[in-house]
């Protein structure tokens, strides 16, 4: 069976256990799930919120593109991908992955390989919001993500 | 053609979008960051470090080399932060 794979872009708090517990309802061929939740941290008490900035269309489009590919790519049984837009507190959830496939192999290599094309893919962009008023500016892109997606293409 | 421009970049030009109509000679989309960058102080700004910018034509990653043809939509951006 084909994965069935989920995508959203929502402004909106996400449940994340609720999220990864409707891959499996129902089923018993299931495996392994597994989650990632991304969260806005605080660096160090300082940073207040983060707003984040997406191209609307495109980014679902991308995040479901990069989504089959891991659904090629390993034999998987449902994927969840959900990335939020708009202003994002310290503490609140950003971003949530979920695969799920009969062994853990796969959902492990799935959800890293989702994540790391999703940070490095996906039209998303971060500006930082600081408690004393003053805006951080915009989040610079990390080499150590793009470093982390081109593994993929390697293996 | 219509153009979106998104976060640093669309700081710098001050707005989120317009409508473009470059000369037939822009064929590539570096040719258009060029034909843009020359269009006011507020473009050359943003394209300033034009290798770092990334561009979709319809949605779609390309590269700078790559042709315009029948686009209907471009759109210029930093490089993503997401996830």
């Amino acid at each position: 069976m084909s994965a069935r794979i989920f995508v959203r872009v929502q402004k909106e708090p996400f449940d994340a256990p609720l999220e990864a517990a409707s891959l499996t309802k129902g089923r018993s061929d299931i495996g392994a799930v597994v989650t990632f939740t991304g969260l806005c941290r605080d660096e160090g008490g300082a940073l207040n919120a983060l707003e984040i900035e997406h191209y609307p269309v495109m980014a679902e489009a991308e995040i479901a593109r990069i989504a089959s590919q891991a659904a090629a790519r390993w034999p998987l049984e449902g994927i969840i991908a959900i990335h939020r837009f708009g202003l994002i507190r310290a503490g609140e959830p950003i971003v949530f992955v979920a695969a799920a496939s009969q062994h853990r192999a796969e959902a492990f290599a799935a959800a890293a390989f989702l994540m790391d094309y999703l940070k490095t893919g996906a039209p998303f962009w971060k500006k930082q919001h600081f408690k004393n008023g003053a805006s951080g500016g915009w989040v610079a892109a990390k080499g150590e993500d793009e470093a982390a997606a081109e593994r993929w293409r390697a293996s | 053609m219509k153009a979106l421009y998104f976060a640093s970049v669309r700081e710098h030009i001050g707005k989120a979008e317009e409508i473009l109509a470059p000369p037939e000679e822009a064929v590539t989309v570096a040719d258009l960051m060029h034909w843009l960058a020359a269009q006011g102080e507020n473009y050359a700004a943003a394209f300033a470090s034009a290798k770092t910018i990334h561009a979709a034509l319809d949605r779609t990653h390309v590269k700078q080399d790559a042709p315009l043809k029948g686009a209907q939509e471009i759109a210029f951006f930093p490089p993503m932060t997401g996830g």
